[in-house]
């Protein structure tokens, strides 16, 4: 189909002794979810008298689950740089979206704050 | 999310013998960008025709309240029911709830059925492979979907006017709660086909993204792509990312509206004199604050591709390279990223805090600047070329002023102590209608004129299209030039009567009530109105008879252009180039010294 | 011409078209769950006290959802990892799991959303007395299951009573409220393990208002089914897709090994996003 069959090596490495590396890493990766997802339920039935450290806990372990699965289960770790800047773009405009949305709902004059 | 193509599915299956494609392949199911592109241009003409005939009879309305509707009155009485299956306006004459219903259709068709499709849609498919040297798309049959997902989504809401109760009457905006409350069927399925319409975007601007940044010919560099190819790239990205907070919208709004959620109904709401049956606890700052994150960058996707084309044109009828194409990428980019946080200049009457509107209104104006920088890139393209007075010429220059008035009349909307004043007024729509009808529109007509003898082959006629021109261009602003009047004075948009009932000449003693010069510029816009639809007689007379009449081309390159899109047989066949194209230079090389002509195109060594 | 790089990479962005095509999906996936995910946080902030309701999902069965959705995730990097060995059997079998994953999944889900299809809250116009764990209280909101005509019936709401002419029927009053604080309603979870529930006759007379755990129920149930209703569905074209690729599409495996691997590799792509959405849909709906 295309003449550049050079690259074909460039796209994944084939050679046995690695991929083996990689399923030791998925399963590892995996331990690592199924210990967070336990950590996350337990901590949820210790209550913490503050509101801030058990929404900040929870969500700071889904985080850690998500960027596991992100880099390692879609080798988001070992990606070409154009997945990096489509990624970059969109961090940016959600971060925005996040941000400003919430900011903005906040913000309200006290003496306008019907909502 | 497969890369098969039309061609590889068929080799793979039976290499060994070529069938000719049936009808319903090649014009139906057809996988080829440029058949899809064309089908996308059709469509949305359709859709553009038929939304500014909803306008026509809204602009009749206006300036004669409650009389009846010449010419398609009655069928308009015969056709629109109410939820109990009584006619709206058996006499012909147009009642509130059809104006509403109008007002919002015609927002919401122009939009996402009109200019968008035929912006992205159309002109995106036919040229953008054309021009990065490509066979096709690098999803043809996702592209194929795409259409047939917006076709869809356009059936839907165009069925929706002859339920009962007839279609949506929120404004192309459907504000939540009225949306919601609105006891008819209109906005339900409003919400489905946008749903339909966005995911035909979303699909179409992977397919476009993943295109300019796989498909490039060798030798085709980021920084020698055309500019017409960086806005669709701009475009694409901006459909990508600010759809699905709608989608998401939409999806909500559908909750409240068919499952009685309150995701925008605030606690305590009351219908009718009565509390709502509903839960509360929602918030309808939620949906304006979804719906603007797109709608905002919808505007650039709406101006975006204008001006690629509109860039295209000039430097080709100037015979000389655009003047700071550096310039022009980069400003696109900026005009990307910043359009994602400006969007909340439409709320500031929503009772924001002053620190977040300040925000806003900073960077509502740091986007005027690359649009700006664009703007007199284009200008300063025209300083000494020897200009060709074509048609298509003729509507790109027509685009700089025209987009430059609307541009410029935004900014006092982009201040939250002048947009106090000027909110929802005619102001807002002479100012928005200077940016999409006077210049996207005229850009798309200078991208149809344009690119005709790359489709057909054959020539539009240049003296049509120069009457087409000028009848366009001075009932343009006859319609729009009033509003800037009217709505600095104060009159608000969405009044089915034109603001008569609020005017000194039925209340002559109203405090601030409007003077009868502003009411009577209703009766010069209607009239201006109807010269452009005649002035559009020409055009649509001139596009299907020169499919079979026009003149014949003489050359693969009648206007004698440097970009790939040229460079190919007459119409492009299956798979676009005779042989792989190679781009050897910059994508405006016209009037080289010492070059034997005065183009040079991109792919000669 | 055909079009280049469909399975093979391209050289100087190193990665063949389908594979931009899903991250530039995936993109947009991410905005479309952002604007749900800050949809949630505004109206969770914005809600005023004691109208969110809290601790009504069973967390042992949504932690063991999330393992199965976990699994199927390191089942299918498996399975490719598999192909990439040449180990089609191998691979057959990993992806077996994840179907099977995806299926019970869903499966769970639907007998949750059922669970709450039946069970109610009702606003009554005076109080009534109930108990809260080990105290007895002045309510006039108890949650609970309807008895009628011998039958536990689904999806009623005030109109319903009215429609069908109901006059009265039985309410098997839960011992608990999610008005409760969280720990509150935990130490009456506890104590009121097994004890018999209070039965209450209600009349429709003094039914202010009646609604199972649907999504009009409440903010939260609206987002509840919205946001798992939608992640179901992706559950499922996920799993749709996988499927074809693994039965009726693996032809292509004989004819071209690589593309078959980068479809494999797309499809994985997509389904380990739609278990990235569960990690976060799981505390913020489950827990917090």
């Amino acid at each position: 189909m295309s003449n550049h069959s050079h690259s074909h090596a460039d796209a994944h490495s084939h050679a046995p002794e690695e991929v083996a590396k990689h399923v030791k890493t998925y399963l590892f990766v995996f331990g690592a979810l199924l210990v967070a997802t336990v950590v996350t339920v337990a901590l949820n039935y210790l209550h913490f008298d503050s509101k801030v450290l058990t929404i900040g806990i929870a969500l700071l372990v889904a985080a850690v689950k998500a960027s596991l699965v992100a880099c390692y289960f879609m080798h988001l770790i070992s990606e070409k740089k154009m997945i990096y800047v489509i990624m970059a773009f969109t961090t940016f405009f959600f971060i925005g979206l996040m941000a400003l949305t919430v900011i903005s709902y906040l913000e309200v004059p006290p003496e306008t704050a019907t909502r | 999310m497969q890369a098969t193509t039309h061609t590889a599915a068929h080799h793979g299956a039976h290499e060994a013998h070529h069938h000719e494609p049936s009808f319903l392949q090649k014009y139906v199911f057809s996988t080829d960008h440029k058949v899809i592109g064309i089908q996308y241009g059709l469509t949305s003409l359709g859709f553009l025709l038929f939304g500014f005939l909803l306008m026509l009879c809204m602009r009749w309305q206006i300036a004669h309240p409650g009389e009846t509707i010449p010419v398609v009155g009655k069928l308009l009485g015969s056709i629109l029911r109410n939820m109990d299956g009584s006619l709206m306006m058996p006499d012909g004459k147009m009642t509130y709830d059809v104006y509403n219903i109008f007002g919002a259709m015609h927002g919401t068709i122009m939009v996402f059925l009109a200019i968008v499709p035929l912006a992205f849609g159309a002109f995106g498919n036919y040229v953008t492979p054309l021009m990065i040297g490509a066979p096709d798309m690098a999803f043809p049959r996702l592209n194929m979907a795409s259409y047939h997902v917006f076709l869809l989504g356009g059936i839907v809401m165009f069925a929706s006017f002859f339920i009962p109760g007839s279609a949506a009457q929120s404004g192309w905006t459907s504000y939540s709660p009225l949306a919601t409350t609105v006891t008819t069927h209109g906005q339900a399925y409003w919400l489905v086909g946008m749903v339909l319409l966005i995911t035909s975007s979303l699909l179409g601007a992977v397919n476009f993204i993943a295109t300019i940044i796989q498909l490039r010919a060798p030798g085709m560099t980021w920084m020698r792509l055309p500019f017409f190819v960086w806005a669709q790239f701009v475009t694409g990205f901006l459909l990508l990312l600010a759809f699905p907070p709608l989608e998401a919208a939409g999806i909500m709004q559908l909750m409240d509206n068919v499952f009685g959620t309150s995701f925008f109904l605030p606690t305590g709401l009351a219908v009718g004199g009565r509390i709502a049956d509903a839960s509360g606890g929602g918030s309808p700052l939620l949906w304006q604050h979804l719906f603007w994150f797109l709608a905002h960058p919808e505007v650039y996707v709406l101006i975006l591709p204008g001006m690629g084309i509109v860039a295209e044109v000039i430097a080709n009828n100037t015979r000389k390279s655009l003047w700071g194409y550096k310039s022009l990428v980069f400003s696109a980019l900026a005009i990307g990223f910043i359009s994602f946080i400006v969007w909340a200049h439409h709320m500031y009457l929503t009772g924001m805090g002053t620190k977040i509107s300040a925000f806003f209104q900073t960077t509502t104006m740091i986007i005027s600047i690359p649009s700006v920088i664009i703007l007199t890139c284009l200008f300063i393209s025209l300083w000494g070329g020897s200009i060709r007075f074509t048609t298509p010429m003729l509507f790109a220059l027509a685009f700089l002023p025209m987009f430059g008035i609307g541009g410029l009349t935004g900014l006092p909307l982009g201040f939250a102590a002048s947009d106090i004043h000027l909110h929802d007024t005619y102001y807002v729509i002479a100012h928005f209608h200077y940016v999409v009808a006077p210049g996207t529109i005229f850009a798309l007509f200078a991208g149809i004129y344009y690119w005709f003898p790359k489709m057909t082959g054959r020539m539009m006629s240049e003296f049509w299209g120069k009457v087409h021109f000028i009848g366009s261009f001075i009932f343009m602003n006859v319609v729009f030039q009033p509003m800037f009047a009217q709505g600095m004075a104060g009159m608000i948009r969405r009044m089915a009567d034109g603001g008569l009932n609020y005017s000194k000449i039925s209340h002559p003693d109203a405090i601030g009530g409007l003077d009868k010069i502003y009411i009577d510029l209703h009766t010069v816009i209607l009239w201006g109105a109807v010269g452009l639809a005649i002035s559009q007689i020409p055009f649509i007379v001139n596009l299907f008879v020169s499919i079979k009449k026009g003149k014949k081309v003489t050359s693969d390159n009648p206007w004698e252009a440097t970009t790939l899109d040229w460079q190919t047989p007459t119409p492009p066949p299956h798979g676009n180039f005779t042989k792989e194209p190679v781009a050897h230079r910059n994508p405006y090389d016209y009037s080289l010294p010492g070059a034997a002509k005065d183009f040079t195109p991109q792919n000669q060594p | 011409m055909d079009i280049p790089y469909t399975s093979k990479p391209r050289p100087d962005t190193g990665i063949y078209n389908a594979k931009v095509g899903i991250w530039l999906f995936l993109a947009s996936e991410v905005m479309l769950f952002g604007a749900l995910f800050s949809a949630y946080i505004l109206l969770r902030v914005g809600a005023p006290e004691g109208t969110w309701v809290h601790g009504m999902l069973n967390i042992p069965i949504g932690t063991f959802n999330t393992f199965v959705l976990i699994t199927s995730s390191v089942t299918v990097v498996l399975g490719w990892a598999a192909l990439q060995l040449g180990n089609f059997q191998k691979y057959k079998f990993y992806q077996a799991i994840t179907i099977l994953c995806a299926l019970g999944f869903m499966g769970i889900k639907s007998f949750e959303y059922a669970d709450k299809f039946k069970h109610y809250e009702v606003w009554l116009k005076n109080p009534v007395t109930v108990m809260h764990g080990d105290k007895e209280v002045q309510t006039n909101r108890v949650l609970g299951h309807i008895e009628y005509d011998g039958k536990h019936p689904y999806f009623w709401n005030t109109r319903t009573l009215r429609e069908k002419g109901i006059e009265g029927f039985k309410f098997e009053a839960d011992p608990y409220h999610y008005t409760l604080s969280p720990k509150e309603l935990a130490h009456a979870k506890s104590v009121s393990k097994g004890k018999p529930h209070v039965v209450l006759d209600i009349k429709t007379a003094d039914v202010e208002r009646l609604s199972a755990f649907v999504p009009s129920h409440s903010t939260y149930f609206a987002v509840y089914f919205t946001l798992t209703a939608l992640h179901g569905l992706h559950v499922l074209g996920g799993a749709l897709v996988i499927f074809y690729i693994w039965g009726p599409g693996a032809k292509m495996w004989k004819s071209d090994p690589l593309r078959y691997t980068n479809r494999v590799e797309v499809s994985g792509l997509f389904w380990h996003f739609v278990d990235l959405v569960w990690i976060f849909l799981f505390p913020i709906i489950y827990l917090l």
